[in-house]
């Protein structure tokens, strides 16, 4: 069985390196579609990660959330705006070494800091296991309040987008 | 757990930082939406990572995870609706071509 | 005689169990485990293509019966072998990329469309302890790796620089988003009542031996089983949903630019998702594969060809929405209707059977009446014609 598990442990650190693979590949590449592609792959790859931190239903409610809908809406929009096989046009400003530098920056800082804090972990927490059922319970008792305030601010959400990006009749003032 | 929480705050430390480039120098709105969403992605890594390892109710970290996950899809539906709404007034989607506050 | 039925139940099952005994001999623990995973995803493997490949005879056959001829009976006792004639002609086909195509996206796509339509066959409930991997969020799972597909068909649309193709990666996208939302909400009265996400659980509560307990035979599984079935048949972009690749509008849609082995690999991932989606509706609807007398897994494929001839006969009979009618459809009258439904099946848990059948069927007889009306085209009376005079 230690053999099993050393699998699963090569396994889910290549799993990591490729999800960072594919993030370099949204913030660099010239074509957009292929950015939203990778970051397709990039949730695609963070909901395995969640398998293998033992929150299953999270894995399957990101993979049906973003890359069902949240991903199919990027595209989409994508789509309407680009045009097609113009690759001439530069997708970054100017300040990217400036980025580069701070961003290494703050990384390393924060790096030695995570290194250096020892966080408790509990073997009483390692033992535990989220089912469904305990996952849809305090979803409705202990944190009932919040979700009902995520229900409103999701259809305001709707509502708002249509009002935003629905065309203007040809009788309104545009202004 | 089979990996050590450490590496897994790192690696989600470099996804946020990757995510924070990609606001920082991109010029079209669309990929500074889509690096956002790699920040959230970010910080849902480490809500799950964090439950797996204190003594919380096991089901805390997955429920602040489904929330975040909700209020980006919202994030993305309006911000998309307005880039939307901008292209078809300006023809651009680029943020350094959009300087004036009122056209 | 129990003892036989038994034993041809489970002949799947024990066969896989002797191999890996076998091999437990002479092996370590954790190879054993590593093999059991490999023996289940080969036969999953060979399942999905040859049901793919025996689908299209299936198809070819029952649509040729409709119209009024033979179909393929050339080729092998019956057309048999017609399937792999078809493959040979497909593998030796020429490739063509169009010159001006993203090359590496449309190579991926077809590759990747197969990887969904593969994957959720691993929480299909073949038979008795016959789920590959029986997870306890089957059902979300099998809805979250079906909603991958809008992805690679978008590749392909949008990778093959052609304006057909385009719009029907965008009307696919557009008509699988839509009716995923009611899909999703007609399978919520099933998990209410099993109170779980596993396939396997919600099979076992329908369990009864010649009683059927099966969800359908209850007005509000009726109601979902009909949603489900229909949002079904739109998922797998079957006729008369077919919109995306309208012949007559937009050459193929989606797949205009491909062809040969890749055109054969979308078409391969559109048949596995019509077995698989055919398939968890009998789960979750029509008692999966409970039923007497003869052995599960033959109950199971026996319910899920019925469904897909179903398939086959709207195929046969309708002709083709408009797209404001496909999304008026979806929007109008598959989502209240099942936003209705929902509640009802709530109050069936709480209430004594004979009134939850008192109440519960005037009420959903009722709203599917009004819904029918709200949704009723404007057709006027007389048509006027000012000009012609």
């Amino acid at each position: 069985m230690e053999t099993l598990e050393l699998f699963v442990r090569i396994g889910i650190y290549t799993l990591m390196a490729l999800v960072l693979v594919f993030a370099l590949g949204v913030v660099t590449l010239r074509n957009l579609f292929h950015c939203a592609l990778c970051l397709a792959a990039v949730l695609i790859g963070t909901a395995m990660l969640y398998v293998g931190l033992r929150a299953d239903f999270l894995a399957a409610v990101q993979i049906l959330i973003y890359v069902g809908a949240v991903m199919t809406l990027v595209i989409f929009v994508i789509m309407l705006t680009e045009h097609l096989g113009e690759k001439s046009i530069r997708q970054n400003n100017r300040q990217s070494p400036a980025a580069v530098i701070s961003l290494s920056g703050i990384v390393v800082l924060l790096a030695a800091l995570l290194l250096r804090t020892p966080w408790p972990v509990t073997d009483k927490a390692l033992q535990a296991k989220a089912s469904v059922m305990a996952l849809g319970k305090a979803l409705m008792g202990t944190y009932a309040f919040p979700f009902e305030v995520i229900s409103v601010i999701l259809i305001a959400c709707l509502i708002g987008a249509i009002a935003i990006a629905k065309k203007d009749l040809p009788g309104e003032d545009v202004s | 757990m089979i990996v050590p929480l450490q590496h897994i705050l790192i690696f989600s430390l470099l996804l946020f930082a990757i995510g924070l480039y990609g606001v920082l120098v991109r010029r079209n709105i669309i990929g500074i939406l889509i690096s956002i969403e790699l920040m959230l992605n970010a910080a849902n890594i480490n809500l799950i990572a964090f439950s797996k390892s204190t003594s919380l109710a096991p089901e805390t970290g997955q429920i602040f995870a489904i929330f975040v996950i909700a209020i980006a899809a919202t994030a993305a539906a309006v911000g998309l609706a307005i880039v939307l709404a901008l292209y078809r007034v300006r023809k651009t989607v680029y943020t350094d071509e959009v300087n004036l506050l009122k056209w | 005689m129990k003892e036989i039925e038994f034993f041809v139940d489970l002949i799947f099952v024990n066969a896989k169990g002797w191999c890996l005994d076998l091999l437990g001999h002479f092996l370590p623990d954790w190879t054993v485990v590593l093999v059991s995973i490999i023996i289940s995803a080969v036969v999953i493997m060979v399942l999905g293509p040859l049901v793919m490949m025996y689908l299209t005879l299936l198809e070819r056959k029952v649509i040729g019966r409709i119209q009024n001829r033979y179909g393929p009976n050339r080729v092998g006792k019956w057309g048999l072998l017609q399937p792999i004639a078809d493959g040979i002609k497909m593998f030796t086909k020429e490739d063509i990329v169009p010159a001006q195509a993203d090359k590496i996206i449309h190579f991926l796509a077809p590759v990747i469309i197969v990887i969904p339509a593969l994957m959720v066959f691993l929480v299909v409930p073949f038979g008795e302890r016959m789920t590959a991997v029986n997870l306890n969020i089957g059902l979300l799972y099998f809805i979250a790796v079906s909603s991958i597909t809008t992805i690679p068909i978008f590749m392909g649309s949008w990778a093959s620089r052609n304006k057909y193709s385009l719009l029907g990666g965008m009307r696919t996208a557009a008509q699988m988003i839509s009716y995923e939302v009611p899909m999703t909400l007609s399978v919520v009265p099933v998990i209410m009542m099993s109170q779980s996400l596993s396939t396997n659980t919600i099979v076992m509560t329908q369990a009864g031996d010649m009683d059927l307990h099966w969800f359908v035979f209850t007005p509000w599984g009726l109601v979902g089983f009909v949603i489900f079935f229909l949002c079904a048949v739109a998922e797998c972009n079957r006729p008369p949903f077919d919109l995306p690749e309208a012949e007559s509008e937009l050459v193929a849609g989606f797949h205009t630019e491909y062809s040969g082995m890749k055109f054969a690999l979308f078409y391969m991932a559109e048949y596995m998702n019509a077995f698989t989606l055919c398939g968890i509706a009998t789960t979750l609807f029509l008692g999966g594969w409970q039923g007497p007398l003869f052995p599960s897994w033959l109950w199971f494929f026996g319910k899920t060809f019925l469904l897909i001839c179903v398939m086959i006969w709207f195929r046969g009979t309708f002709p083709r929405f408009r797209v404001d009618q496909l999304m008026g459809f979806a929007w109008k009258f598959l989502l209240p209707l099942t936003l209705i439904n929902i509640p009802v099946a709530a109050l069936w848990f709480f209430v004594p059977e004979q009134l939850a059948w008192i109440y519960s069927v005037p009420i959903l007889a009722v709203s599917l009446w009004g819904l029918v009306k709200l949704n009723r085209s404007f057709v006027p009376e007389k048509r006027i014609y000012p000009l012609a005079d």
